[in-house]
C-alpha cells in the first residue's frame, strides 16, 4: 500500500507548498477538526469494516483450509503457503488465467476501445438521427440490467430458434457451447463499448478542427490525420481508458450469466473460477488465496492508472 | 464525414482542390467516396449489431406467443398477467427497490457529511485519505474480494440478509460518491454558510438547510448513480442471500432461465422490460434534467 501512497501524496504536498492558506477560511461553518472527524467516521467505519478489512483478511483466509461444510469449517487449520503454491501450480488455474488474459485483451482492449474509437470517430460527423439512434442503442445496452442483456443474448444465440442462426442460415449451431469464449468477447464488447465511446467522443471535441482541415487542405488522407494530428491529441485519454477498460473487464461476472464458465471451463474466466472454487465448491481457503492474486493484479493496474492521471495533471 | 466534405461544400476550400493536379483530385473524390461507403457500411453494422440483442426485448413481451425468434407481435398485453400472477416477479422487484433505496440512503447521508467535513476542513491526511478511497474502489472490487466478503457475512450471521447486501454495496460504492460529492461540495459558495453561521446555526444545520439544498443537483446525480449500480448487481445478492423470497430480481431473473424445463418466455420477457425500465428511465431522466454525462462508469 505504501509504495502506492507515495506518489499520490506528492499531489496535495507540492499544493500545501504553495496554497498556504489560513484554516478559517475554509472552514465557514465552524467545524473545526474534532467534529470534522465525527462527520468523517461513520463512512469511514462502513468502508473499513465492508471493504478494506475483508480485502487485507484475505491474505490470512489464504493460509487456512477454511471450507464452507465439514470440520474445517468449524476449525480450519493454518496451512501457511500451501494454497498459494498449490493454485500457482495448478493447470486449471493456469488454464483460467489465460482465458482470463484473451478475454481481456480482446473484448477490452481491442474491442471495446477501438469499436468505442470508431464509433465516436464515425458519429461526429454522421447525420443527426443517425448518430442519436447508435448512441441511444449503445447506451442502452450499458444500462440495461446484466441479468436482462445476458438473457437477450441467450435469445439472440439460440441453438433452435435463435435470431443469428435464422439470420445466417445457420439452423442447429449452438453458439454458447461450439464458440463459449468468442461469445463472451462479442457479449463484452456489446455491453461496454458505451464507456469508451463517450470518453473518445469527448477527446475527438478537444481536438483543434483548425488543424485537422489544415491538414486536409494539404492533402492528407484520414489515416495520417488520425496518426499525426488526432492520435498525439488524445493520448492521455488513449491511456485513461485502456487502464479502466481493463481493470473493469478483468473484474467482469457478467460472462457467468451467458455460460457459467462452460462448456467445460471453456469460458472460465478468472471470477468465475474464483466464484466455482470459493462459493459453489466450498473451498473459501483456496478461494481466498486466489482472491488475493487478483487483488494483487488490480493494485498494479490502478497504481499505473493513478500514476498516469497525477502526470496528466 | 464533414472532414471529407469540407473541401468540396465549403465555398473557401474549392479553388483550393481544383488547383491541385487533376491526379490528386480524382484520386481525392475516389477516396471520399469510398470513405463515405465505409462510414455508411460502419453505421450499419453498428446499427445492426447494436440493435439485434435489444429488438426482441421490444417484441416479445407485447407477442401473443412469445418465442426466442425475432417476429412481428400479434400485439397483446396478456403477458403481463402472466407476470402479475408469478409470486416471485413482483416481489423481487420489490426487493431490489429495498436493496437500491437502503444503499442510496445510507450513502447519501454518511457521504454527504463525510464529503462536507472533507470538503470544509483539512483533517490531518485528508489528501492522501481521498486518493486512498479512490484507489480502494477500484482494486477492492466485487469479484476480487467476494471470498473475504462472503466469510466475513457469514462470522457475522448476515447470509441471506438484506442488511448484509445493503452494508456491502453501500461500502463498494460510498468511496466513489464521497469522492464525487467533496467536488459538488466544493463548489458550493462559502458566503451562505458564513451568513448562516452569523444567524447562530451549527455544523449540522447549516449542512442540511444551506449546503444541501445548493448541492442538489450533485446528491441527485449520486442518488440515481447508486440506484443504478444497485438495481443491475447481480453478484453480490447472488453470494449473500439465499431465500428466493429475499432476492432482487437481477437474480431471480437469471432463476427463471436457468432453472430446468421451457422457460416461460411470456414471464422473462415482460419482467426484463419492467425491471430494465426504471434504470433507463432515470439515466436519460437525469441526463436531460442536469445536462451531464456520467463519468467513471455507471456500471463497474
Amino acid at each position: 500500500m505504501s509504495q502506492v501512497a507515495d506518489p499520490l501524496v506528492a499531489t496535495p504536498g507540492s499544493r500545501k507548498g504553495t496554497g498556504r492558506r489560513p484554516v478559517r477560511h475554509d472552514d465557514v461553518a465552524g467545524l473545526g477538526k474534532l467534529r470534522a472527524g465525527f462527520f468523517v467516521a461513520p463512512a469511514l467505519a462502513l468502508v473499513g469494516l465492508f471493504l478494506v478489512f475483508p480485502a487485507v483478511w484475505t491474505a490470512y483466509l489464504g493460509m487456512t483450509n477454511y471450507k464452507l461444510t465439514g470440520l474445517s469449517a468449524k476449525a480450519p487449520d493454518f496451512v501457511g503457503l500451501k494454497n498459494f503454491t498449490d493454485t500457482l501450480t495448478d493447470p486449471a488455474f493456469h488454464e483460467s488465467l489465460k482465458l482470463t488474459l484473451v478475454f481481456v485483451l480482446f473484448s477490452g482492449i481491442l474491442g471495446q476501445s477501438l469499436l468505442g474509437f470508431a464509433a465516436a470517430w464515425v458519429l461526429r460527423t454522421t447525420n443527426k438521427v443517425v448518430k442519436s439512434l447508435i448512441e441511444f442503442l449503445v447506451l442502452l445496452a450499458w444500462i440495461i440490467p446484466s441479468s436482462v442483456v445476458s438473457f437477450l443474448w441467450v435469445a439472440l444465440l439460440d441453438r433452435g430458434d435463435g435470431t443469428l442462426n435464422a439470420i445466417l442460415g445457420t439452423q442447429g449451431t449452438s453458439w454458447l457451447t461450439e464458440y463459449p469464449m468468442q461469445s463472451i468477447i462479442l457479449f463484452n464488447i456489446w455491453i461496454g463499448t458505451a464507456f469508451s465511446m463517450l470518453l473518445f467522443s469527448s477527446a475527438l471535441a478537444s481536438v483543434p478542427p483548425s488543424q485537422m482541415e489544415s491538414a486536409r487542405m494539404v492533402g492528407a488522407n484520414t489515416w495520417q490525420v488520425l496518426r499525426d494530428i488526432v492520435l498525439p491529441h488524445i493520448r492521455g485519454h488513449i491511456l485513461t481508458n485502456t487502464l479502466l477498460i481493463t481493470l473493469w473487464t478483468f473484474n467482469t461476472f457478467t460472462p457467468y450469466l451467458l455460460t457459467a464458465g462452460g462448456p467445460n471451463h471453456r469460458s472460465e474466466i478468472l471470477p468465475v473460477y474464483i466464484y466455482k472454487v470459493a462459493i459453489a465448491g466450498g473451498h473459501l481457503g483456496v478461494g481466498a488465496a486466489i482472491s488475493l492474486i487478483m487483488l494483487l493484479i488490480n493494485l498494479v493496474i490502478a497504481a499505473v492508472y493513478l500514476r498516469v492521471l497525477r502526470e496528466r495533471k | 464525414m464533414t472532414t471529407t466534405q469540407t473541401p468540396v461544400s465549403a465555398p473557401g476550400a474549392r479553388p483550393d482542390v481544383t488547383s491541385l493536379p487533376r491526379r490528386i483530385r480524382s484520386n481525392r473524390s475516389v477516396m471520399h467516396y469510398v470513405g463515405s461507403v465505409l462510414k455508411a457500411l460502419m453505421c450499419a453494422l453498428m446499427l445492426a449489431f447494436f440493435a439485434l440483442p435489444l429488438l426482441w426485448l421490444a417484441t416479445a413481451p407485447f407477442d401473443s406467443a412469445p418465442s426466442l425468434s425475432l417476429a412481428w407481435p400479434e400485439w397483446t398485453l396478456k403477458n403481463f398477467k402472466v407476470l402479475i400472477d408469478n409470486p416471485y416477479a413482483l416481489r423481487s422487484l420489490a426487493n431490489s427497490i429495498i436493496l437500491a433505496l437502503g444503499v442510496t440512503v445510507i450513502v447519501l447521508v454518511f457521504g454527504s457529511i463525510a464529503s462536507y467535513a472533507l470538503s470544509r476542513v483539512r483533517i490531518p491526511g485528508r489528501d492522501t485519505l481521498l486518493y486512498a478511497l479512490l484507489l480502494l474502489s477500484s482494486i477492492v472490487t466485487g469479484t476480487a474480494a467476494m471470498v473475504p466478503t462472503f466469510q466475513l457475512m457469514n462470522q457475522l450471521g448476515l447470509i441471506d440478509s438484506q442488511l448484509g447486501v445493503i452494508l456491502v454495496m453501500a461500502a463498494g460504492v460510498m468511496p466513489t460518491v464521497i469522492f464525487i460529492l467533496k467536488d459538488f461540495m466544493d463548489s458550493v459558495p462559502r458566503s451562505y454558510e458564513e451568513s448562516a453561521r452569523l444567524a447562530g446555526a451549527g455544523p449540522l444545520r447549516i449542512l442540511i438547510d444551506v449546503v444541501v439544498p445548493i448541492a442538489r443537483p450533485g446528491l441527485a446525480t449520486i442518488a440515481v448513480w447508486a440506484v443504478v449500480q444497485v438495481w443491475g448487481n447481480f453478484l453480490i445478492p447472488y453470494i449473500l442471500l439465499r431465500s428466493p423470497d429475499k432476492q432482487p430480481a437481477a437474480v431471480v431473473m437469471y432463476t427463471f432461465y436457468t432453472e430446468g424445463g421451457q422457460p416461460n418466455l411470456a414471464l422473462i420477457s415482460t419482467f426484463s422490460l419492467l425491471f430494465s425500465v426504471p434504470v433507463v428511465a432515470m439515466y436519460f431522466f437525469v441526463n436531460r434534467k442536469f445536462g451531464f454525462r456520467f463519468h467513471g462508469g455507471i456500471k463497474s
